[in-house]
């Protein structure tokens, strides 16, 4: 049954997304209006379908590439729907639920099979690892939504050239306030996910730190929001920086999340 | 039953003509009842605006009461007929509809979108519904003109974009800090198109309002005038620091701010976004300065270009909203028709009722003796004889043709129906 409604989600995603592209170039209030719709109704599909794996499964269902990627999606679509409740920003479902569809699509991809869990993977460390870092991580993915919508109202704010979304993008100030939140929810929660994860690696393995890639890779996003977040705190309002750097980090994260586990060889790879 | 609209606007006449027809005051009471006084005119309403005096009615003969209307303005107003008929436009049935509804969407206004007009309209309405004047046909109008106008300003987007440079300079400050409320505005400098700018920002929630003025006593006269404070001029730069929206319109023939004393400001504010308007010419802000991070800044021909190309905007949703019109009077065209056509209808069933009747009596009485189920059989096929026959009569009256008058006409005649009551 996870299957089928895995498949229904991602049915609801892609149109949403698809609704939210068209929704840029050509939109109003209605389409935005379908759009989020059409979103809620493949999170409702998209939460049952978790839950009922976690049913099956015995344990969050995030062990799989194919787990992992639907979660991860699933927090982006749940903090995106925080923001859209809070600011009632329409427009921003076109630039976040298509990071949710490809996150999604690859998940469609990735293998299903449901393979009994690894003894190391038998924790409650497990929880708290895996929530910290996706739903940092999901933060992240919304904070570069955001930053793309950022960086295009200030160039339109900055040529002068007030046409396209102009009208139907939030303020500047806004969107940068976004950002911030998002980063200050992402941030301290990655550093959580990399302070519990050595925890765990010591009870498991007896080493807070292996160098292993997508240990080696965290380290790295961290270090970009570190910037961001200490930039902010610092130097005051550093507004298109930060939102340049959220793009890239979120980047750096995708790579983290699935280059990492694609090419290279590491102690979160998956079965 | 015949709807007429009867006016001048700023499209047709002068300003002078304008002021000379309007319902000013009391006048517009005296007016509305002197028009329902008109023979054959059974409702109306009266707009009075300075850029518009309209006559709605819903008239019998539109010939006639378009004659009693004019001569009506001419005698109110005391005023020739040849001085204003040549200003006047007079719509009667679809095309009065049309301009209705056009005038309430305000797409006929002199800056199209504008919202006022809506409100004007059904303050007009009220006002005439509140004397009685109105009936079914204008009541009913009016409604539609409110839900058509709300129709063009949500699928249009008609009367998004601002087209006046003060509020030009309101719209860009609310995509750079989203609330006006609480944020810190100074106007540097004086000048007429600066102070109205800086009523808007006030008008629109800016609380904390600062001035600097060369002369140091004009600038205390115009910071009472808006509750702000005032700035001694050589300050500003220190001033600017904790300003949000400044407003330039020195008379310097040089810049008065550069882009290094900026940079230092910048720094100085943590980089908070600032809102720089140079409404000077020759421009007292140096444009470089917009290459700055968190500093937007616009001059005068900035705004005016934000302006042109938000009225061509306008222009472009127009031709939307003329299909969305068209669509409403459609709409309304069909409900009228049915409107005048449900008395003929009526009739024309009762006609045949009566017919059907008459004659199953008068032959039951010729035949006493019958069964009653004969007599039953006997009394379907009249009713379904009659049926038949005023079947396509009902059919052609409910049609929405452009020869319905005639029609109604035709059968009224055919059928010996005489039309309904008119007083």
């Amino acid at each position: 049954m996870a299957t089928a409604l895995f498949e229904l989600a991602l049915t609801g995603y892609f149109v949403a997304a698809i609704v939210g592209i068209i929704d840029i170039f050509r939109g109003g209030k209605q389409s935005s209006r379908l759009m989020i719709s059409l979103a809620s109704a493949g999170f409702v599909l998209h939460t049952v379908s978790i839950v009922s794996r976690y049913v099956v499964g015995g344990h969050l269902p995030v062990t799989s590439m194919h787990e992992a990627a639907s979660f991860f999606a699933w927090c982006i679509v749940l903090i995106y729907f925080f923001l859209e409740i809070r600011y009632k920003i329409g427009i921003m479902g076109s630039f976040t639920l298509p990071i949710v569809f490809v996150m999604m699509l690859a998940a469609a991809f990735l293998p299903r099979a449901m393979a009994p869990l690894s003894p190391v993977l038998q924790s409650n460390w497990l929880w708290i690892h895996t929530i910290f870092a996706f739903t940092g991580n999901a933060a992240f993915a919304v904070a570069f939504g955001v930053g793309i919508m950022y960086l295009l109202q200030e160039h339109y704010l900055k040529s002068k050239h007030l046409g396209g979304l102009f009208q139907r993008l939030p303020s500047v100030q806004v969107l940068d306030d976004i950002n911030h939140k998002l980063i200050n929810i992402g941030f301290p929660f990655l550093t959580m996910a990399i302070i519990s994860g050595s925890l765990w690696a010591e009870n498991a393995w007896g080493r807070y730190w292996r160098w292993d890639p997508k240990e080696v890779w965290s380290l790295i996003t961290w270090f970009v929001y570190a910037v961001i977040f200490h930039l902010r705190i610092t130097s005051g309002w550093r507004q298109k920086r930060a939102a340049m750097l959220s793009i890239i980090g979120f980047l750096i994260v995708l790579f983290t999340f699935f280059g990492v586990n694609l090419l290279l060889k590491s102690v979160h790879t998956f079965q | 039953m015949n709807i007429l609209v009867i006016g001048l606007s700023h499209k047709t006449a002068t300003v002078e003509l304008r002021e000379r027809l309007a319902f000013g005051g009391d006048r517009l009471e005296q007016g509305l009842l002197g028009l329902t006084q008109l023979k054959g005119v059974n409702e109306a309403a009266l707009l009075s605006t300075c850029n518009r005096v309209e006559i709605y009615s819903a008239v019998r003969d539109r010939s006639a009461a378009a004659e009693g209307v004019k001569e009506f303005i001419s005698s109110f107003h005391n005023i020739g007929r040849s001085d204003f008929e040549k200003s006047l436009y007079v719509h009667s049935n679809s095309d009065a509809v049309r301009h209705v509804f056009r005038v309430a969407s305000s797409l006929d206004s002199m800056i199209v979108g504008e919202p006022q007009i809506l409100g004007q309209l059904k303050d007009a309405f009220e006002f005439a519904l509140s004397k009685k004047t109105t009936g079914v046909i204008l009541n009913r109008l009016m409604k539609k003109a409110i839900s058509t106008a709300k129709r063009v300003r949500t699928e249009t987007r008609i009367a998004e974009n601002a087209v006046s440079i003060s509020f030009a300079a309101v719209e860009l400050a609310k995509k750079i800090f989203t609330e006006l409320a609480g944020k810190s505005f100074m106007l540097l400098g004086a000048g007429e198109m600066a102070e109205l700018a800086a009523r808007h920002l006030v008008n629109n929630g800016v609380t904390d309002v600062k001035v600097a003025n060369r002369t140091y006593a004009r600038g205390c006269e115009l910071a009472q005038e808006f509750s702000g404070k005032p700035v001694r001029f050589d300050d500003f730069l220190n001033e600017l620091v904790r300003t949000d929206i400044l407003i330039c319109s020195t008379g310097a023939p040089s810049y008065v701010l550069l882009k290094d004393q900026m940079q230092r400001v910048m720094k100085e504010r943590k980089h908070k976004p600032v809102f720089l308007i140079d409404i000077s010419v020759p421009r007292n802000i140096d444009p470089a300065i917009n290459k700055l991070d968190n500093v937007y800044l616009y001059n005068v021909d900035d705004l005016q270009e934000v302006v042109d190309t938000n009225i061509l905007e306008r222009k472009k949703e127009a031709a939307k909203a003329e299909t969305i019109i068209d669509e409403e009077v459609a709409k309304f065209d069909h409900w009228l028709s049915t409107l005048e056509a449900v008395p003929v209808i009526v009739a024309l069933r009762q006609k045949a009722e009566d017919i059907k009747r008459d004659e199953v009596e008068r032959f039951r009485n010729r035949f006493p003796d019958l069964d009653k189920d004969k007599m039953d059989a006997v009394e379907q096929l009249a009713g379904s004889l009659t049926n038949k026959l005023i079947h396509h009569p009902t059919v052609a009256l409910k049609e929405n043709g452009e020869d319905r008058e005639m029609i109604t006409f035709v059968i009224k005649k055919l059928y010996g129906i005489d039309g309904e009551d008119e007083e």
